[in-house]
């Protein structure tokens, strides 16, 4: 059994009247890949928001590799090893491919005014290293050829492909996406599969929002099911495939 | 952008080159007047790059950007003037007002971190109007400001010991004052252009861009983006101190009425104008803002009374007319500015 990379305790959530999280618990191991499903509007979505800072939490508390994590400001959830991707695609529309990754370097960098404009050694060796490790990046997702084209003229799965090179830029531990293969065609899916299962196997832990069964299924480890903000069930896939709530939830009762 | 390309430096020799003999060409040519012309453009230049800073790279809307000139013009004005009796040598004080105008410029981003848009140019447009009124009412019940009235007989820049508004030989040209001023503030903005390109091209060049293109995904990314906005408010509030600080010495009077919404809209149509982001659209606008309206100014009336023989509209108001109408037919025809970032050239080309 693995070492515990993260652990939310009873996290909740209203917004205003409505519950939309309650007393979620869940523990994500180091190397796996963690799929949180469950019918439209269940909180997934929200419980990433909270994860991830943009939304401040009501009750509850993340640990992160041992440490309580900062919620509430995404820029310390990202410095703690948190980086994600967004279900309706936001990158940095009019910069390049390559402006995105380096934007995602500037978590693990630190050039000031002063070093911009002087451009000392040391500015320059970092200023270096920031492009060779965002191109090394572009390549690494499969569209280092793409590197000078504009963010919003790529095509919908390169595009989703570089929000993953930029989050990665971040230096994550648990890298988390959020529907990574909506709108996607069974060949761009696959790929999708494929880039996913080598991010495990280069030992990034992976939390994974999907609403394509059939893709959680295949490449989760474990995975948690979602329904009206509570968690019904949490097992391998096989198990929660059987499990009598989440079939309530997803067929009615 | 690597460094300047080998080809680069016969056009930079150009250039540089142009700005030298401008003054005494056009000082020759045309007269004074002119001169006086090309050292407000490059004051102009020097406050639309500091603008261009937080509406350009940040994508902060700011609509009192003028305040900081303010605050710059202010501060040299009460510290090298018979209003308080100091005299302070303006080496001292330009850098204390880029420092002064930078604070003001944390103080204005502050509370507005969470605004956006149009809010933001609300609060902003308070701001701006409210240093102009203090400035306006801080003569009672003690006078600081000396209030509408302004300070006169300030101190002009001293250089090796030469005040810069006397006249001076060298080699059979005598320069004056303006034109001496002319040297100093091309200096200075040519400083200004050049700390601006080396931000835009780094770590937090990029990260201004990226929350004006994302706030929510560059705060994913990592970026604390409080820091980084203040960061962008007191960078371009500090160009904008500098500027304010030459501008007292060169007029050698301030008043709170040289600080008004007007200008504020004046400079961020350079920006506009010019081509948001862009430094090289940024600098034509700031230059055509500033000559045309003087040009019109000069022709319009000799033009009219040449072709009917009278006077028929006021040059003011034409002119106030003719630059609204350049202004829709700018944003009509290039809404992106007149000159551009080339972004969309640099994708045709892969």
């Amino acid at each position: 059994m693995s070492a515990v990379l993260l652990d939310a305790r009873g996290v909740s959530k209203y917004f205003g009247g409505v519950q939309a999280l309650k007393d979620v618990s869940l523990t994500i191991l180091e190397g796996e890949i963690y799929g949180l499903i469950g019918p439209n509007g269940a909180g997934k979505t929200t419980f990433f928001n909270v994860l991830t800072g943009l939304y401040p939490r009501d009750a509850g508390e993340v640990t992160f590799v041992g440490h309580p994590l900062k919620l509430g400001t995404p820029h310390e959830v990202a410095k703690a090893g948190i980086a994600r991707t967004f279900q309706n695609i936001r990158l940095f529309a009019n910069m390049t491919a390559l402006e995105n990754v380096m934007v995602g370097r500037h978590l693990r960098t630190g050039a000031g005014v002063i070093g911009a404009v002087l451009r000392d050694p040391a500015t320059r060796t970092e200023e270096a290293a920031i492009l060779r490790r965002a191109e090394e990046l572009l390549h690494y997702v499969g569209i280092g050829d793409r590197a000078g084209a504009i963010a919003r003229h790529l095509s919908y799965g390169d595009q989703r492909r570089l929000e993953i090179a930029r989050a990665l830029a971040t230096e994550p531990k648990l890298l988390a996406l959020d529907e990574p293969a909506a709108g996607m065609n069974a060949t761009e899916t696959a790929a999708l599969k494929g880039l996913i299962e080598g991010l495990r196997a280069d030992g990034l832990t992976v939390l994974l929002i999907e609403h394509d069964v059939k893709l959680v299924m295949g490449l989760c480890d474990r995975v948690a099911v979602l329904d009206y903000g509570e968690k019904i069930a949490e097992d391998v896939p096989a198990n929660v495939r059987n499990d009598s709530k989440v079939i309530e939830a997803y067929l009615g009762a | 952008m690597p460094s300047v390309p080998s080809k680069a430096w016969p056009g930079m020799t150009l250039i540089g080159v142009a700005l030298a003999i401008a003054p005494i060409v056009v000082g020759a040519g045309l007269g004074n007047a002119w001169v006086r012309v090309l050292d407000f453009a490059a004051l102009y230049i020097m406050l639309a790059l500091g603008l261009n800073i937080v509406v350009g790279f940040a994508g902060l809307l700011d609509l009192g950007y003028i305040a900081f000139y303010a605050v710059g013009a202010y501060l040299y004005a009460l510290l090298a003037s018979p209003h308080f009796g100091l005299h302070w040598p303006a080496w001292a004080i330009l850098p204390l007002g880029a420092a002064v105008a930078g604070l003001f410029g944390v103080l204005l981003g502050a509370p507005t971190l969470r605004l956006r848009g149009d809010y933001l140019a609300i609060v902003t447009l308070g701001f701006g109007e409210i240093i102009r009124i203090f400035l306006n009412n801080l003569n009672a019940p003690v006078n600081i400001t000396n209030g509408p009235k302004g300070i006169a007989r300030i101190d002009p820049v001293t250089l090796l010991g030469h005040p810069l508004s006397r006249s001076v030989e060298i080699g059979g040209i005598t320069f004056t004052g303006v034109m001496l001023y002319y040297y100093l503030f091309v200096a200075l903005a040519l400083v200004v252009v050049f700390i601006g390109i080396r931000l835009q091209d780094s770590r937090i060049g990029r990260a201004w861009v990226a929350i004006r293109e994302d706030e929510i995904a560059a705060k994913a990314c990592g970026i604390d983006t409080r820091n980084v906005k203040l960061l962008a408010f007191a960078m371009g509030a500090s160009f904008g101190g500098i500027a304010g600080g030459l501008f007292a010495s060169f007029q050698e009077f301030v008043s709170p009425e040289s600080f008004g919404l007007l200008e504020s809209v004046m400079v961020l149509c350079m920006v506009v104008l010019g081509g948001m982001g862009h430094i090289p659209g940024v600098i034509l606008g700031g230059l055509l803002l500033t000559i045309l309206p003087e040009a019109f100014r000069h022709g319009a009336g000799p033009v009219q009374q040449a072709l009917f023989g009278k006077v028929l509209l006021d040059p003011e108001a034409l002119r106030m007319l003719l630059f609204g109408l350049a202004l829709i037919a700018v944003m009509l025809y290039r809404p992106a500015g007149l000159w551009p970032e080339p972004r969309h050239r640099r994708e045709l080309s892969e």
